[in-house]
């Protein structure tokens, strides 16, 4: 098993949550202060790199117009690391494809990235959550479309060498494409989608690239993964799906004290009570199938909302599969309970940081991880297992 | 409204697309392009002018019933999809109706096929920019809940609240879609054509901008300013009624396009 420390860049310094309707899309940044901020960025850097010291690679992600996620643009932050980092791979999660206008300049950045950390990048690729269709003025119909046609051509560009190939398609229209430089790693960076619903890990399954899933607990896990072991066979990829081609987004973490680990992680759960966003720019009309936005209509969102609210407690988030929290041998025997209830996964993916989890809590949760709870992970867990239920195994 | 007579719902297989169309009563055929909300059967407006004309209202691909295929994704899609329906009926001159979005697929048809049409009513029409680079025309309907966009829309939003309970599966879910649609057709540009206002003064036959006075949505200024693009434009004003003014008052308002209608 692979850890992963991942941080939000979050800049939680705002006004008391009743002042405001939303934490993202329309929250003035007036409420940013730059000075604050960038002492951030040096913070969130430090602490990425910590996490290569302990052995751990990193990974971070991008959103927009939002307090919880200061990094709206990625690449650039993955560009210092490649620089500030020596040996962890670095893990993009992802480029918002079915939000980016040109998929070729989306492969030109990832190629530049892959050759300066020379041949460090993993590279993901997300649909973008619905509150980013409008920062982005992106269409919320037809995403799924628009990010598998870009995500095709990336691979295209990736893999062409021998002078321009053009692209017509449904979404994109490139007329000359032969990107410089081309990736370090051949025929290129190892491919990661993030998806949160079964159809879309099928998909992925297809492609045999790495499925990874957020905070989808127990059960919803399972579900995802299951999809995606579906789509690899119905692919002809093989009986025997790696757990390597599966990851998992949990908040973890771990103290040496369960005391202090639970103070930790509440610190944590800012990441989903810090959430507040309005209907309208959860379900942007077409983001969801016509069917499940006419239940959500109907009134299922609300009683998501309060099953995700409920959870934002470090017993129940942990009682729910959402988050690994605890002293080293807790936090293991959840990983290890977890694991083996969604038929294993290669990556997890630590969102160690959130909030106002300070410099120092951060670090120690992720020294506490990295010493105490990651070598025995990796000793039980071989990158090489099969993944599948427990029951699959034993009657194999 | 005994006497009016009710429209038959039919199909019809245009551009690959099955639509599904409203057709009833006698006379002068008027097409009726309907809003983002759809249409309805029974609507009150619509066997209002079924009195006097043979109207003609299909549900614009992705809307209702009507199918949407891949390629489709724009008004200028629809405004082609009708022009060819309009050959397939036999439909050689006709008067039209458009509301809303309705509208703007209206004056899209009326500039490519200028002959084709005889009297033009828009209702609350979208479509076209005519106000400043720094503010939108026609509020961001997508960046608001949608108590909001009812308060904008009605003169009298409780009345017209859905009841959801009331609602068929069916109904929630053509309701949903439209919603879906009319995203994919208005996200970007939003709510117009940058081109449509260099067209409209092709736009020969006499049209009446009508708008209901609690119109949030269309502005009588961007009303005025639309009309103004067409040669032969006026403007009405409906009272107490918004963006919908053949829902909230369907007699007066039909009373007044039949009257422009006949001339």
């Amino acid at each position: 098993m692979r850890a992963w420390h991942f941080s939000e860049n979050a800049y939680p310094y705002l006004p008391p949550q009743d002042e405001y309707e939303s934490i993202r899309v329309n929250l003035p940044n007036s409420n940013y202060d730059p000075r604050k901020g960038a002492e951030l960025y040096d913070r969130f850097l430090d602490e990425w790199l910590i996490a290569e010291d302990e052995g751990l690679e990193i990974m971070l992600n991008e959103h927009h117009q939002t307090a919880t996620c200061v990094d709206p643009a990625a690449p650039v932050v993955l560009g210092a690391l490649a620089r500030l980092s020596k040996k962890a791979r670095l893990l993009i999660l992802g480029n918002p494809v079915a939000n980016r206008r040109m998929p070729i300049r989306v492969a030109e950045e990832m190629a530049l990235i892959d050759v300066l950390s020379k041949g460090r990048l993993e590279c993901g690729f997300v649909r973008g959550v619905p509150y980013e269709v409008l920062p982005a003025n992106s269409n919320p119909v037809r995403m799924n479309e628009r990010q598998w046609e870009a995500m095709d051509l990336i691979v295209r560009a990736w893999t062409s060498h021998d002078g321009p190939f053009s692209h017509e398609g449904r979404f994109f229209h490139h007329r000359n494409v032969n990107i410089w430089p081309r990736p370090y790693q051949q025929p290129h960076p190892p491919c990661w989608v993030s998806t949160t619903s079964p159809g879309g890990a099928q998909q992925v399954g297809r492609r045999g690239w790495v499925q990874a899933t957020f905070l989808t607990g127990f059960d919803g896990t399972r579900a995802i993964f299951d999809s995606y072991r579906k789509g690899w066979r119905e692919a002809g990829l093989g009986n025997d799906v790696p757990v390597n081609r599966l990851a998992y987004a949990a908040l973890v973490y771990t103290g040496e004290t369960e005391a202090k680990a639970h103070a930790g992680a509440d610190k944590l759960l800012w990441y989903m009570r810090a959430n507040k966003v309005p209907f309208h720019y959860q379900y942007p009309p077409g983001y969801m199938p016509v069917a499940a936005m006419a239940k959500v209509v109907r009134g299922a969102a609300l009683d998501q909302h309060a099953s995700l609210k409920d959870k934002a407690q470090v017993d129940k988030a942990i009682e729910a599969g959402i988050m690994f929290a605890g002293t080293p041998d807790q936090v293991y025997g959840q990983v290890k309970r977890f694991y083996e209830h969604v038929g294993g996964f290669g990556h997890l993916l630590l969102m160690g940081q959130a909030g106002f989890l300070e410099h120092d809590d951060t670090v120690h949760g992720i020294k506490t991880f990295a010493r105490e709870v990651y070598p025995r992970l990796k000793a039980e867990f071989p990158d090489t297992t099969i993944s599948g239920i427990q029951q699959q195994k034993v009657v194999a | 409204m005994t006497d009016a007579p009710t429209l038959e719902r039919k199909t019809l297989s245009v551009a690959g697309a099955e639509l599904e169309l409203l057709d009833g009563g006698q006379g002068a055929p008027v097409l009726f392009l309907h809003s983002a909300s759809g249409i309805e059967a029974g609507d009150p407006f619509l066997r209002l002018l079924a009195r006097q004309r043979r109207v003609i209202a299909p549900s614009h691909p992705g809307f209702g019933r009507s199918a949407l295929p891949d390629w489709m994704d724009s008004v200028d899609d629809f405004a082609h999809v009708y022009l060819e329906m309009m050959d397939k009926l036999k439909l050689t001159r006709v008067d039209m109706i458009g509301c809303s979005i309705g509208g703007w697929i209206a004056n899209e048809i009326a500039t490519k096929a200028p002959e084709r049409i005889n009297r033009l009513v828009l209702i609350g029409p979208v479509g076209v920019k005519v106000g400043p680079v720094d503010k939108l025309d026609i509020p961001d309907m997508f960046a608001m809940p949608q108590e909001k966009v009812a308060k904008l829309i009605f003169h009298d939003p409780v009345k017209y609240r859905p009841d959801l309970a009331a609602m068929s599966d069916e109904q929630v879910s053509i309701m949903v879609r439209n919603r879906e649609t009319l995203a994919l057709i208005t996200w970007e540009p939003y709510m117009h054509n940058p081109k449509l206002k260099h067209r409209l003064h092709r736009v020969t036959a006499p049209a009446l901008f009508v708008r209901g006075a609690s119109d949030g949505l269309i502005s009588a200024e961007y009303l005025q300013k639309y009309a103004a693009l067409l040669p032969n434009a006026r403007t009405e004003t409906i009272a107490e009624a918004g963006h919908a003014p053949q829902l909230e008052q369907s007699a007066v308002t039909a009373d007044k396009v039949i009257a422009f209608l006949n001339g």
